[in-house]
């Protein structure tokens, strides 16, 4: 189970609205590549995965990825809290604008409407892994275009790096999970024919 | 079977924890998980309650007894079996021991 801190992962304070980088930013909230799919994603696959240290990381990735859903989505309230309506507008946010008002709803930078779509359990533990370590990509290279949208400001610009390199620090932990995936499928398998059965019949067949 | 002095030399403080005590049978735990679950569930619930009456005293004083009580049996309880967050100190690594809570670990 789950016990909520009252702290983020790492500070965030923007002095600056800016509704414009808000419409960018809101992808890492809900979109394809966002903090809400790669939680979703790590959370549901952890039932399925039998490796003992893929397991756990799937796990507490996928419970960090709860930490940054809530960074990314304080990112985009400070953007846009205090925006007048006419900075909305110059923003092209006059559609969320109608649906949501200012309020921090998954979706991507496109408005796209967040959908479990984008998440994948595929009953197979290299395929979950490789589709993770793909995720956590995708996730570093969308940080990566939306520092360069940021450029001019810092307050934004931080959170962000932060929040990049999680990601390349994930993939390296879903990377060295996979090699040990692969090296246990990889090893001799030793059958033991004349064992006797072990006496844990529950009796529900007789 | 006398556990090995497990000091790894760097001060960390932990080299006097107790693993896998045999004082502390499969019914013992099931019975303190049950009483962590309680006083957990009490917990959420004073807080929801609190939210939305946080002048009532008597409420109040119920928190922070399960609170308390909570957090000595946390103590005892992650000793014997293991850390119950990823917060909690060991000198070996614990985390990754089976069943995960999804596993049918019967707690």
């Amino acid at each position: 189970m789950w016990t909520y801190n009252k702290m983020l992962e790492y500070p965030i304070n923007i002095k600056c609205t800016d509704p414009r980088l808000a419409k960018v930013i809101i992808s890492q909230y809900g979109g394809p590549d966002g903090e809400l799919a790669a939680s979703l994603r790590y959370l549901s696959q952890k039932f399925g995965m039998p490796d003992q240290n893929a397991k756990a990381i799937l796990n507490d990735i996928g419970t960090e990825e709860l930490a940054h859903l809530e960074m990314v989505g304080t990112i985009v309230h400070q953007l846009t809290k205090d925006a007048s309506v006419e900075e909305i507008e110059k923003a092209g946010l006059a559609p969320y604008y109608t649906d949501h008002g200012v309020d921090v709803y998954p979706s991507s930078a496109s408005g796209v409407p967040f959908t479990a779509a984008y998440i994948a359990c595929k009953g197979d533990p290299i395929a979950n892994l490789q589709e993770d370590l793909a995720a956590e990509q995708k996730a570093r290279a969308t940080y990566e275009k939306l520092i360069n949208l940021c450029r001019d400001n810092p307050d934004v610009i931080d959170p962000l790096r932060y929040l990049r390199q999680r990601e390349v620090v994930h993939f390296q932990r879903f990377g060295e999970a996979l090699r040990g995936v692969q090296d246990k499928l990889a090893q001799k398998k030793f059958y033991m024919n004349d064992m006797k059965p072990l006496d844990n019949d529950c009796g529900c067949n007789k | 079977m006398l556990e090995e002095n497990r000091n790894c030399g760097c001060n960390c403080g932990n080299e006097n924890e107790m693993m896998n005590n045999n004082d502390y049978d499969c019914e013992t735990r099931r019975e303190m998980m049950q009483q962590i679950q309680a006083l957990n569930f009490a917990i959420i619930e004073l807080g929801l309650y609190l939210d939305t009456h946080p002048e009532d005293q008597k409420a109040l004083c119920l928190h922070n007894k399960y609170c308390k009580e909570l957090d000595e049996l946390e103590e005892q309880y992650q000793k014997a079996f293991g850390p119950l967050t990823i917060k909690f100190p060991c000198n070996k690594w614990r985390w990754l021991e089976e069943p995960w809570p999804w596993e049918r670990g019967n707690f």
